[in-house]
């Protein structure tokens, strides 16, 4: 299935009811054959952002452009898009091989073509062999990759998935996730992909696009978006994170007495936080000079199978009411130094791992 | 786990669940008994005249007079004939007003479901007789169409049977209306974006997807307005002038004029068992406990 895939580029896009901003002048640029995520919260804009793509929404202001052509106002039948729909949104009265057929049907493809062309998309999504089911008899996940197949039979350019996975188990979601990303390097079609799992953005992403408030937030790869968020909200909405209160004069950061290094030069004063990644923590037999070193008390211990979460009530007189979540993996031998509740540690947190954000940043 | 050899609550189990299949059938009691003494016991008295000749003995006389005379299959043909039409023209009128109401924002079809739904409460007679007050001879239409010069001789509105339509399809409009529009609210109505996402015009989705999809409302709500047409009384009697003459009209004037019950009777049995048929085969089409409703 070669493949021109298109970039999109979308420009002061600006979407409002009444007074209330669905999308704040949002631009952003998707690269021919990326997969590029929308991740927020319910409510972020994420999905009017998808749906001013697709054409269902127009916007107050802005442009969108498919490759070199402008179409912001081009009605949804005329974009040649390829969509899934978060509840599938499969044709009821149409078994499975109509509704694979039915773009093609549309298109005035011939039946031959249109069997075959259906018979491929059908195989790309592993349902070979099930086109004469009704979707009734499917389980969810088979619908889901119907309504896929569907998307992509007319070998659109570009593949919009509105939170494809949502109604899936865990585990189906997990294999679904790997098994979509594989798809769309196969097939490389530009694909925008709206879901509010931060996880499951961080497993299928080139890039991420952090919407909140109907603002874009932050655009960058999951490693760096994890790494170095830009601001707090981010950081707590992304994986699992501490934050810690600090305050930075003349560059120098420092958590209630006791002085911090980050990676980052930090040229403004001000209140910080500092982001703390649970499995970023160790516990420190000796204090390193490219570490920073915490000290507490375990107040809880929890089992969570792959690993052990516990919460370390930091020293009141040092760091004022704080407390950090720090995660060991399970293997045999962390569990016997495992430290027990109620007893003292130092934690160590790697200077490249310690990064700070503006306080004031839109919280949450 | 391991299956328990003997179940030890067996017996206190069996109990308890025939108690409850009890509990369950005496709720339907007062139901049965009213079927029964209402409908089940009248008709069956019903059918049992229906055998009865002039003279008092079993007979085929009241059947058979119903095959022979042209009267009686031409009010069955008149019957089929307004009902089939009443039902056309509720579908004309409901279908696009339903499709509209689904889709505009609920707050706003509950308005226009008042507006459906008032004439739907008000008494039979009354919107009757209203309308025989807007559409007579002298009524208020053909006065303002004279004083406005539109027509110079009162058109003849009722007493007819486009009268009759007009009447009838106002007060069946709401059957068609309810099933239909309840069917169409539960269309997913990503479906018809999913079709236009997929290259469909606005009318190619419609006619591809969300019509195929409203068709168990339609057919839910037409077989309703149907079947209510076929022993329709009032509005026909009123609007019709007694040119246009259904089966229940019939069936009144053999007991009120010739007090022929065995005539009644057998032309109640012919109108309950067509009626029937129309069910039955209207149910292989859609299911009758989902009226508009889709799975």
């Amino acid at each position: 299935m070669a493949n021109n895939a298109l970039n999109i580029s979308i420009h002061n896009v600006t979407k409002t009811y009444g007074d209330f901003y669905a999308l704040r002048d949002v631009s952003l640029d998707v690269t021919s054959g990326e997969f590029l995520t929308l991740l927020g919260p319910s409510g972020s804009g994420k999905t009017t952002l998808l749906m001013v793509l697709a054409g269902f929404i127009n916007p107050d202001y802005g442009s969108v452009k498919f490759g070199d052509e402008e179409v912001v106002l081009k009605p949804p039948h005329l974009r040649g898009i390829g969509m899934v729909f978060q509840n599938y949104a499969l044709f009821p009265h149409m078994n499975v091989e109509q509704n694979v057929g039915y773009p093609q049907k549309l298109r005035g493809v011939s039946k031959e073509n249109t069997k075959i062309s259906v018979e491929e998309a059908l195989a790309t999504v592993k349902l070979d062999g099930l086109g004469h089911r009704q979707v009734d008899e499917l389980s969810g996940g088979q619908r889901q990759r119907v309504a896929l197949a569907r998307a992509i039979v007319f070998k659109p350019k570009i593949l919009l998935m509105d939170e494809p996975l949502s109604a899936l188990d865990k585990k189906l979601r997990e294999e679904m996730q790997i098994e979509l990303r594989q798809l769309h390097d196969r097939l490389n079609i530009t694909t925008v992909y709206v879901t509010h799992d931060q996880k499951e953005a961080l497993t299928m992403s080139d890039r991420i696009a952090v919407i909140n408030d109907g603002q874009l937030k932050q655009l960058d790869t999951p490693n760096q978006i994890y790494r170095s968020p830009s601001n707090a909200f981010i950081a707590d909405f992304i994986g699992e994170s501490s934050l810690l209160s600090a305050t930075v004069k003349n560059g120098i950061a420092s958590l209630g007495s006791s002085k911090l290094k980050g990676n980052q030069k930090l040229s403004k004063d001000g209140d910080f936080l500092l982001v703390i990644r649970p499995e970023k923590l160790f516990i420190a037999s000796k204090k390193a000079r490219d570490a920073n070193h915490f000290e507490g008390v375990v107040e809880d211990s929890i089992f969570q199978g792959e690993s052990q979460l516990m919460v370390i009530k930091l020293d009141p007189k040092t760091y004022g009411e704080q407390s950090l979540r720090m995660r060991l993996p399970n293997s045999s031998s962390t569990l016997s130094e495992l430290p027990g509740i109620g007893d003292r540690v130092t934690l160590g947190l790697k200077i490249v791992d310690s990064y700070f954000v503006e306080k004031s940043h839109g919280g949450s | 786990m391991a299956v328990l050899e003997h179940n030890i609550n067996e017996v206190s189990l069996s109990r308890l669940e025939k108690r409850e299949n009890y509990t369950f059938f005496g709720l339907t009691v007062p139901y049965l008994v009213l079927v029964g003494a209402m409908i089940v016991i009248p008709i069956g008295w019903l059918f049992f005249l229906s055998f009865i000749g002039r003279d008092g003995s079993f007979s085929f006389e009241n059947y058979e007079r119903m095959i022979n005379s042209k009267a009686y299959l031409r009010i069955f043909l008149t019957t089929f004939k307004i009902s089939l039409l009443t039902t056309f023209f509720c579908i004309l009128l409901g279908y696009p007003l339903a499709y509209f109401m689904s889709q505009i924002s609920r707050k706003w079809a509950s308005l226009c479901m008042i507006g459906v739904l008032i004439p739907f409460w008000t008494s039979l007679l009354v919107r009757t007789y209203a309308w025989l007050v807007l559409l007579q001879k002298k009524g208020l239409i053909n006065n303002i169409a004279i004083d406005l010069g539109i027509i110079t001789e009162p058109i003849k509105f009722v007493h007819n049977t486009s009268g009759t339509l007009i009447g009838m399809v106002h007060i069946m409009l709401p059957f068609l209306i309810l099933p239909l529009y309840a069917n169409m609210r539960a269309i997913d109505s990503h479906c018809v974006k999913a079709a236009s996402s997929l290259g469909a015009t606005p009318v190619r989705a419609f006619w591809t997807v969300f019509f195929p999809l409203s068709i168990p409302g339609l057919l839910a709500g037409s077989l309703i307005v149907f079947v209510l047409c076929l022993g329709f009384y009032v509005t026909p009697a009123v609007l019709g002038g007694g040119r246009v003459i259904m089966a229940a009209m019939k069936i009144s004037s053999n007991i009120e004029l010739y007090f022929s019950w065995g005539a009644a009777s057998a032309l109640g049995v012919v109108l309950l068992v067509v009626t029937m048929i129309i069910l039955f085969i209207a149910s292989k089409l859609v299911s009758l406990d989902q009226l508009g409703q889709r799975r």
